[in-house]
């Protein structure tokens, strides 16, 4: 077996130990890797009912097949944790020089579980584990905490992991942050990390990473590198993904002053043509991707001089549009401080548009805010807002349990429009104009996912009529989950897609170049498809049932007012229609639950007693 | 005849890798940016840069070897190490000002960038997908630097 390691390292914070768990090919060949490996070991470490920030809760890291190889866009990780955010699955995926240093390290999996006595961080240096005094980095931000471990250890090979404030204060949508400004960024994992009182996770790896046929998996990489050159990428090479700004105000599905609004009338000055004109530094890349998609901005002159992030779409509509900021100085700020204070900007930027609504509806008052003005636009109290929401500091501390608490604590129709499913706060394509991202949204693992999700594709690529729900759009969402799942398990970015010709053959391909395992196509097909149901059958397991896979009602009750979705809301009807036809595509029952027949034939067997039907 | 060696122009690097990745391959089959006789260099967030031999005249590195091991091909430049001599003692590593030296520790020998002469290109170039690296004497490097100042210059002139 190349490649692989297989070996995961059980680190338990509570008696300061770690022990390594073997783990055979016929296992990794089942689950591969990132996402769908870090569910696995999830499932399996995690016990039912456990308190998301309590010790139980196991916080599972996992490489793949391709980390520290030169297959391009490989070196990713995925953690996977009970979301203390949604009581569900928290599986995320970040990138860069950690993933690869993990594989260095010796290890295609890290399990951490338990609670240190008081603040740690965890020094992976190949083969020795060691548990370190962190009450020196309590209370630094993210970016400064991978300075500070990277001096002491006076060794720039050592990479971090990390959370900032907003972990330590245990904000339901805290972040963990790798080699800066990258950022497993979804479902409060951070809070996890801070939970146990764990810092970061240092890791210093040394062994090198051999696979099967160097040769040929050198001349496949080369030309998929190439072809990332090319007009595939363009727009992640050029503008990044801030160039969805006008494209989507064009749909009219911008998501604009929380969701009231599809088309943003000072789009153009948020747009991702005009930041590459005025703030674009520079286009980066994360270790081993040829694209370089990361858009590093810097404000010149004005209040806010000096601020420097890194922009993506996501970011930008959540913190900007959705807030309804059409100064960009203001969304680099408000993003900026997310990142050092280590805190989901989507999640971050939806809560406080919920709360700019509550303020102008009179719902939350100047006093409620303490003293901040929070209207639609006003950046300057955005910016102190997120601040408090990373330390809990007044207001704050509601916030920070994100929009659907929040929600439910204020009340007085406030929950109306709380745009989030499952606790999640919403990702930025309207799905009254995007009718099968509404189906993806609504039924998605760990919320309203976009990434998880890709069933927009289909909208924005006009593929179907975006603005209906019928029946036919539940194939469609799960054979883009499954896509979406597969490059989540190989550990593959998404802004690749485009390169392959066929994704399942060329990915079979580059797996047995790789690891000398034999795969193939369908094979893979069956990895994606048992993914999926490895993070529902987590899920079910913690309770779920047919009620959680629904739309907030502003969408469902509210049309979008003006654009070219102008008049459009989510019928009830249709989304009905579209959940049922989804669960028959997915071969589960029409409560959404899985047959035992379903999890045997995809080798869930002992899925199948736990939670079958 | 000055020597060409590998040049890495930092407004083109994205600090991808790739060239460890490719070099290490290439000289020892297997993934390993520590055992890469091309290093990248990033300093957050935005200066990125490789480094490799810069085929020096009157290298300091074959002047410090204490044991002759080093020494320079009077045709293409290249430092050449004779594994029989080298101890793998490490003084050409201190003496080199770019950090271009490699001590391998299962060999425990030192490795220096040889420019893939035995192949079209060097590995690195070729995996270089953004075209930040590239071959050039220092005539060349010189060449394109006084070009870019006036283009830039030029460009000035004609806004103002």
């Amino acid at each position: 077996m190349f490649a692989y390691t297989g070996k995961i390292l059980h680190v338990d914070l509570t008696n300061q130990t770690a022990r390594i768990q073997r783990v055979d090919e016929d296992f990794l060949k089942k689950y591969v890797g990132g996402v769908s490996l870090a569910a696995r070991l999830a499932y399996d470490n995690t016990p039912k009912g456990a308190d998301p920030l309590g010790p139980e809760n196991a916080l599972c890291f996992a490489t793949s097949a391709f980390g520290g190889t030169i297959v391009p866009v490989g070196n990713k990780y995925g953690v996977a944790a009970k979301s203390p955010l949604t009581g569900f699955l928290g599986d995320c995926l970040s990138t860069s020089y950690f993933a690869a240093v993990i594989k260095r390290a010796g290890y295609d999996g890290i399990v951490i579980k338990g609670k240190a006595e008081k603040p740690t961080y965890v020094f992976v240096d190949d083969d020795v584990v060691q548990f370190k005094d962190a009450a020196h980095l309590w209370g630094m931000e993210t970016f400064q905490t991978e300075e500070a471990i990277r001096g002491e250890m006076g060794d720039e090979g050592v990479r971090s992991c990390t959370i900032g404030p907003a972990g330590e204060a245990l904000v339901l949508f805290a972040n963990i942050t790798n080699d800066r400004g990258r950022q497993a960024g979804r479902c409060g994992l951070g809070a996890v990390m801070g939970s146990k009182l764990l810092k970061a996770i240092a890791v210093r790896g040394s062994k090198p990473v051999e696979v099967a046929d160097a040769e040929a998996l050198c001349a496949m990489s080369l030309e998929l590198a190439q072809t990332a050159q090319g007009t595939k990428t363009e727009k992640y090479r050029t503008l990044g993904t801030p160039a969805n700004v006008l494209t989507l105000n064009r749909m009219g599905v911008l998501p604009t002053r929380n969701f009231q609004e599809g088309v943003f009338e000072a789009a153009e000055k948020v747009s991702g043509e005009y930041m590459h004109e005025h703030y674009t530094d520079k286009a980066v890349a994360c270790a081993g991707c040829p694209i370089a998609c990361e858009q590093v901005v810097s404000v010149k002159d004005g209040v806010y001089k000096g601020a420097r992030t890194s922009v993506d779409y996501e970011s930008l509509f959540a913190l900007g549009t959705s807030c309804g900021l059409d100064y960009f100085p203001g969304i680099i700020k408000a993003i900026e401080l997310c990142d050092r204070l280590g805190m989901d900007t989507m999640s971050c930027g939806v809560t406080i548009s919920w709360a700019m609504e509550c303020f102008e509806k009179g719902i939350l008052t100047k006093e409620d805010f303490d003293g901040l003005e929070l209207y639609f636009g006003n950046h300057e109290a955005e910016a102190a807002l997120v601040e408090k929401i990373a330390h809990r500091e007044g207001i704050g501390d509601l916030l920070a349990e994100g929009v659907k608490r929040a929600s439910e604590k204020v009340g007085q129709g406030s929950e109306h429009f709380a745009m989030h499913v499952k606790g999640l706060e919403f990702a930025g394509y309207d799905p009254r104009g995007c009718q099968t991202f509404a189906l993806g949204a609504a039924v998605g693992t760990r919320g309203p996912c976009h990434n998880r999700s890709l069933a927009y594709e289909a909208d924005t690529h006009g593929e179907v009529d975006r603005f209906s729900g019928g029946p036919e759009k539940g194939q469609i969402a799960k054979d883009k989950e499954e896509f979406a799942a597969l490059l989540d398990t190989l550990m593959l970015c998404k802004f690749i897609r485009g390169c392959f010709k066929d994704l399942y053959e060329e990915a079979a391909q580059l797996y047995t170049l790789t690891t000398g395992i034999e795969m193939t196509a369908e094979e893979l097909k069956e990895v994606a498809e048992r993914c999926w149901n490895l993070k529902k059958a987590f899920n079910i397991r913690e309770g779920w049932t047919k009620d959680d896979d629904w739309l907030p009602p502003r969408f469902l009750e509210d049309p979008i007012p003006a654009g070219t979705s102008k008049g459009y809301v989510v019928k009830p009807d249709d989304l009905r229609v579209m959940i049922d036809a989804y669960y028959e595509a997915r071969g589960w029952t029409p409560e959404g639950l899985i047959p035992q027949e379903k999890l045997i034939a995809l080798g869930l067997e002992d899925l199948a007693q736990e939670i079958g039907v | 005849m000055p020597y060409q060696y590998i040049i890495c122009d930092p407004d083109k690097c994205t600090g991808c890798q790739g060239c460890e990745l490719a070099c290490s391959v290439t000289k020892h089959g297997i993934f390993n940016p520590l055992l890469s006789r091309i290093r990248n260099v990033r300093i957050e967030p935005v200066v990125m840069l490789s480094v490799a031999c810069k085929l020096c005249e009157d290298p300091p590195c074959v002047i410090s070897c204490p044991r002759k091991a080093l020494s320079q091909d009077v045709e293409t430049g290249i430092i050449l190490v004779d594994d029989d001599l080298c101890d793998g003692c490490g003084w050409c590593i201190e003496a080199c000002d770019f950090g271009a030296i490699l001590l391998n520790p299962d060999t425990k020998r030192v490795e220096i960038c040889d420019l893939c002469v035995d192949k079209d290109e060097p590995e690195c170039v070729k995996f270089c997908g953004k075209e930040a690296l590239y071959l050039a004497t220092p005539e060349v490097v010189a060449q394109r630097a006084r070009r870019d100042v006036v283009t830039r210059l030029l460009q000035e002139l004609l806004a103002s």
